[in-house]
């Protein structure tokens, strides 16, 4: 009785660590398959659809300065250390410009001293890295719909592509990111010249980073140089609309 | 809960004096989603440790305040060993292996919240971790409402879960019970008893509540309509948290049921989950011999 029920107890443990380490190898021989992936990644658009269905194009909530996170922790590139970042800082960004381009009637520069005399929205709001940890910041810049309103687009416009300065993958590649205009013409999406009321500082983008207050942190790049109104970003780099993307990061950014 | 006594009544061998019969203990739809169910709840904790694991602290309140954390895996080098250390308000524990430093999918111990075999995927991949997550949330939500939906149809809720007057008489008597593992034979064995109903409801409609709405708050988009929600939970930091504790609720009830259906009879009630055919055993003496 006590053999077989040893037996039992032993074939048990052993078939459940079997079956377990079956599966979890299963997990993630089937993670590395792209058709797996893609059919996991059906999700994707449902995210957006609840998020936009629910959110319609409602404002974050906002809050007071007294809630503003001591150290607004930067994450991804911290200190660029391309060329040409290099020797627009050397003389404090006074050789900056912002440029707007692709899709749009009027393509158009601006030194950073032409964007602090623009309309601006200060917003004090909260920052959701991918990762999981949120900040506190207050945020001034120029509405993105400002500048785009400006530029005006032409027919055929959808993305709006993001180039910046860093090469956050170390391998001579650019950080890019898109968002369709929807995001675009949010009115918490600004192109933010500075960071609780101080030019923002190298690690947080300078001189200029997107706020997309809707969206997870990798999709609000910093070190941004050019503006880029697309119909399809499927041309751009790995295609998938962003550098984050393009290592396997959901376009959307749900949840 | 008992629709049809299949026809194949048989006499139970052990001892000769038992009589046993074999019922239609669940339906097939429940049956079908209680696997669809458990699917989804294994892709999710694995995938949702694999999240944690890019950012293995949790806060309470709105924003994180990265020098005190309600909760933390850590990984630290001692002697020029790597050690995992857990936290949990002023306490520390040593959980390498565990938590902080376990091993990776080729046994080396790494910096990880967790092992790899309890990880999905078992790798580092935050990226791949999101998709299965918000996959299986999709198809764990959607299984959740059609078993709503179904329970209220089928009358399952209301005759089978929803607490009766007796089940409240009766809970002195079930914890009892419970606390001297004795579990009921015959015709009650058919029933839910007063604490598996408080389990089960808490889990449908407490637990579960909870976790959605939680996740949803992580959204820095949904945001802007769940104000309500996250300022009653303390802010979405806080939500976070909680929905780390409510996925630890389901764990803790997952482990107590299973227990639960090896001290009830395993075959039995795997079967009366698989096929839907569960043997009563009628006429027996109390305890056990076998």
């Amino acid at each position: 009785m006590t053999d077989f029920a040893t037996n039992r107890r032993r074939f048990l443990r052993a078939s459940l660590a079997a079956g377990g380490a079956g599966l979890l190898a299963g997990c993630d021989a089937l993670t590395r398959r792209d058709g797996f992936i893609d059919v996991l990644a059906a999700a994707e658009p449902l995210n957006q659809r609840l998020q936009r269905f629910l959110a319609g194009d409602r404002l974050v909530r906002e809050y007071p300065t007294s809630m503003i996170s001591p150290v607004f922790r930067p994450n991804g590139s911290i200190d660029p250390r391309t060329p040409e970042y290099l020797a627009l800082k050397a003389d404090g960004f006074a050789g900056y410009r912002l440029r707007i381009r692709g899709l749009v009637d009027r393509p158009l520069e601006f030194a950073l001293d032409a964007l602090r005399a623009m309309p601006s929205r200060t917003q004090v709001t909260r920052h959701d890295c991918v990762e999981g940890w949120s900040v506190i910041g207050q945020w001034t810049g120029v509405p993105l719909s400002h500048l785009l309103q400006q530029a005006r687009l032409k027919p055929g416009a959808r993305h709006v592509v993001f180039h910046c300065y860093d090469d956050l993958l170390g391998n001579g590649g650019r950080y890019y990111e898109s968002i369709d205009l929807r995001d675009a013409f949010h009115p918490q999406t600004i192109a933010a010249w500075a960071l609780n009321g101080m030019p923002v500082p190298v690690a947080n983008g300078a001189p200029l980073r997107m706020r997309i207050e809707r969206k997870l942190g990798y999709k609000q790049p910093k070190y941004v140089h050019t503006i880029e109104v697309v119909d399809s970003y499927a041309r751009l780099a790995g295609g998938k609309g962003g550098t984050w993307e393009d290592q396997g990061y959901d376009w959307y950014g749900g949840i | 809960m008992v629709e049809t006594a299949l026809p194949a009544a048989h006499t139970g061998l052990a001892g000769g004096s038992a009589v046993s019969r074999t019922v239609l203990r669940h339906r097939w739809p429940l049956r079908l989603m209680h696997w669809i169910n458990l699917a989804c709840m294994l892709a999710m904790v694995g995938s949702g440790l694999q999240i944690l694991n890019a950012h293995p602290a949790l806060y309470w309140g709105e924003a994180s305040h990265f020098d005190t954390p309600l909760a933390s895996a850590r990984a630290v080098t001692r002697d020029g060993e790597l050690r995992g250390v857990t936290q949990v308000g002023g306490a520390r524990f040593d959980t390498t292996g565990l938590i902080g430093v376990a091993d990776n999918p080729q046994g080396r111990p790494v910096r990880a919240v967790a092992p790899s075999w309890a990880m999905i995927p078992g790798y580092r991949s935050l990226a791949a971790g999101r998709r299965w997550h918000f996959f299986f949330a999709w198809l764990w939500v959607i299984n959740g409402a059609c078993y709503l939906a179904w329970s209220l149809a089928s009358r399952h809720l209301q005759r089978d879960l929803a607490m009766q007057g007796r089940d409240w008489r009766g809970i002195g008597r079930s914890i009892a019970d419970h606390l001297r593992f004795r579990h009921p034979h015959g015709e009650e064995a058919l029933r839910y008893n007063p604490l598996q109903k408080l389990a089960y409801l808490g889990i449908v409609f407490v637990v579960t509540p909870l976790i959605v709405l939680t996740g949803l708050s992580m959204s820095p988009q949904l945001d802007s309509v769940m104000g309500w929600f996250i300022e009653l939970v303390g802010g979405r930091q806080s939500a976070r948290t909680l929905h780390f504790v409510a996925m630890a609720l389901f764990v803790l009830f997952a482990v107590v049921h299973v227990l639960m259906v090896f001290y009830a009879g395993f075959l039995n009630e795997m079967r009366s989950m698989i096929t839907g055919r569960f043997r009563v055993r009628e006429a027996r003496q109390e305890g056990h011999d076998d």
